[in-house]
């Protein structure tokens, strides 16, 4: 494979997420909101794919890397002056200690990936149903430790004060980072061992692949890139510890498994194809004008229909809406010999 | 240091072998082996871990309450809970069990997870988040005495409940030919259906089975929390499936023993954790949870063999 052709797989995600930024920008400040949040989505939904699309194996817990690295990046941007007023139980270095914007999303990342590491370094030796539940006992461990333990941030309550520094270039540049990360790993070697290992254990090992290394190692990258994610998050709404729990989990893993899990092209359409769809139905349900009449869904619809969806999805087409492949220069070829009249015989 | 922990371990250990804090954890062991059970059966079957086990009962539960704010008798509204819960457990079969046989554990795992949500999120449009009140059965939280020692007759119910449900459970399994053919599905689904084992009916059966365990669940768990929300026997079903792996998913003994060890810890751990530890229970749980799995990937209660990768 030439450089050229390679960097086709990057130039869609990186189009996709651009375009969304260069959308957002034109649009009213209430509705750039759903721009953010969508990208910080693409972020959040990449880093999962850089474990669960490339490996293979499922895992629930990582929005507990994405609450670890809301909670740093959180914890330690709020004004010395605030933090008592909703956190005063504090550990004093903690209580001392406040960093700008940049450095808190670079703990936050740091924070994730550690933690990932931490609890890889046993986890990663399971595979199957047992991975499966023990990344959502991480999960589950770390909701409970974050929502009592009140030395290390806030609780129950909700974490206000924190700047709110991603604004859509913030949230923009975050996503294209994650998404250049997760190329580059997954044209690297170790990326390339550890999908070797998700299409055939057996062969992998044979030629040499320690399957436990390659899905620790893609573990703490995407537990870091999550940490990452979660810094941008916090500095994008007032979180509470119940955002970044089972709805986020699942809303997430719809997203990746809508797009097509098992690429980086799948991942992106997938977070802001079900942004851009929870969005709609967001405004639908405090009221909507179509056409000159107003339509009036009753609030939770969204999650009726995404949900909807996505068992829909796994139905009718379980690889997801990108059939977990790479965009590259054929499939647009194949897309543009389509578009005209559609004859059967021409798209092989 | 030391001495502070051994005197809480101490206490730990006094409080655990209080009878109250004892009959309260088999109680809910035996709910949660009913549950294990229900999950288990399908899982046998399909090869489907199904996460919308906890809305199965979400929904008998509703039904009660509805009975129940309605004045209904306890027996119509627990024919009610039966009818609504096995309903919509055929439909679940039918439109996402069904058309998803054959695939990865996973992704069927992950289908399940979002049916669970399609329901919570529908009972949330429906019933609000603060949810209605099913309060017929609530007299069976009255402790009753046996000999000396006070327990509440819910834990006794409970235990016979599940002991009544599981024996005739196992003689449908072992005594009928359509148990016959579960149990041959269960063992191998393709050389079953060669030999002339229907696959369709085998997995309705399964399917109305474990919805009939929900709805006695629901109607157990309505005793002991009234109040049926959105998200009713959720965390107890994510803590049942944890069990479930524990106790080992490919037969159905180990899958009920492991529910029902994860109740009774839990049930312990809730009864006898000093007030300042208590909120860290699932804390506690979840770190059992993880360390028995990775001694014992393949299952705490199952013999020889070793873990296959099938995912």
């Amino acid at each position: 494979m030439t450089l050229p052709r390679s960097l086709v797989q990057l130039a869609g995600p990186v189009t996709l997420v651009v375009a969304a930024a260069l959308v957002g920008a034109t649009v009213s400040r209430s509705t750039e909101i759903y721009f953010i949040n969508a990208l910080v989505m693409v972020s959040i939904v990449v880093a999962l794919y850089v474990f669960v699309g490339n490996s293979g194996v499922l895992s629930f817990g990582h929005i507990s890397f994405v609450a670890v690295g809301a909670w740093a990046a959180g914890v330690l941007s709020v004004p010395e002056a605030e933090k008592p007023a909703f956190m005063p139980y504090l550990f004093g270095f903690l209580r001392d200690t406040t960093v700008g914007n940049v450095p808190s999303l670079v703990l936050a990342g740091v924070a994730g990936g550690v933690f990932a590491l931490l609890v890889g370094l046993p986890l990663m030796r399971l595979s199957g149903l047992a991975a499966g539940i023990a990344t959502f006992a991480v999960l589950e461990i770390t909701h409970n430790v974050l929502r009592y333990y009140e030395k290390v941030g806030p609780g129950l309550n909700t974490f206000s004060s924190v700047p709110e520094t991603t604004d859509l270039q913030q949230a923009a540049l975050g996503a294209l980072v994650v998404v250049a990360v997760a190329f580059a790993y997954q044209r690297s070697r170790f990326g390339r061992q550890l999908r070797a290992a998700r299409e055939d254990p057996a062969a992998a090992r044979a030629v040499g692949v320690s399957i436990y290394r390659q899905r620790l190692a893609a573990f703490a990258l995407s537990g870091f890139l999550a940490g990452l994610a979660g810094g941008l998050y916090v500095h994008f709404l007032p979180l509470q510890i119940d955002g970044v729990y089972l709805d986020l989990t699942f809303i997430t893993l719809a997203m990746l498994v809508i797009g097509g899990a098992t690429s980086l092209w799948g991942a992106v359409v997938g977070a802001l194809a079900v942004s851009a769809l929870d969005s709609v139905l967001a405004n639908a349900e405090t009221g909507i004008e179509v056409l000159g009449r107003s339509f009036d869904v009753p609030a939770g619809t969204r999650l009726v229909v995404v949900s909807a969806l996505m068992a829909l999805v796994l139905i009718v087409r379980p690889s997801g809406l990108t059939g977990g492949k790479e965009l590259t220069f054929d499939s647009l070829r194949r897309l543009r010999a389509r578009a005209p009249s559609a004859p059967k015989e021409a798209t092989e | 240091m030391n001495v502070l922990v051994a005197s809480g371990l101490t206490d730990f250990l006094h409080d655990a072998v209080e009878p109250q804090v004892q009959a309260d954890a088999i109680g809910l062991g035996a709910v949660f082996a009913l549950m294990a059970v229900g999950i288990g059966l399908v899982f046998g079957v399909l090869r489907l871990i199904n996460f919308a086990y906890g809305q199965l009962i979400m929904a008998g539960g509703f039904a009660l309450a509805y009975a129940s704010e309605r004045g209904w008798p306890v027996v119509a509204g627990i024919a009610l809970c039966v009818a609504v819960v096995v309903v919509l457990s055929l439909a679940m079969e039918r439109v996402v069990f069904r058309p998803l046989r054959g695939q990865s554990p996973a992704s069927m795992l992950v289908a399940t997870f979002a049916v669970a949500f399609l329901l919570q999120s529908i009972a949330l449009i429906w019933f609000g988040p603060l949810g209605k009140n099913a309060a017929s059965l609530v007299e069976l939280n009255q402790p009753m005495s046996i000999g000396s020692v006070e327990v509440r007759k819910i834990a006794v119910v409970s235990l016979v409940t599940a002991a009544v449900a599981l024996a005739l459970l196992l003689l449908l399994l072992n005594r009928t030919s359509i148990g016959l053919h579960m149990r041959a599905a269960a063992l191998d689904f393709p050389t079953a259906r060669l030999v002339g084992v229907r696959a369709n009916a085998v997995s309705a059966v399964a399917v109305v089975l474990a919805g009939l365990l929900a709805a006695i669940v629901a109607v157990l768990l309505t005793v002991q929390f009234p109040t049926v929300t959105p998200t009713f026997a959720l965390n107890e079903t994510i803590i049942v499936l944890a069990g479930v792996v524990v106790g080992g998913m490919n037969r159905l003994l180990p899958a009920t023993l492991g529910g029902f060890a994860i109740g009774y810890v839990s049930g312990i751990l809730g009864g006898a954790l000093p007030t300042n530890q208590s909120q860290y229970l699932s804390t506690f749980l979840f770190l059992l949870v993880i360390v028995v799995l990775l001694l014992r990937p393949e299952g705490l209660f199952t013999r020889g063999g070793h873990a296959v990768e099938r995912v």
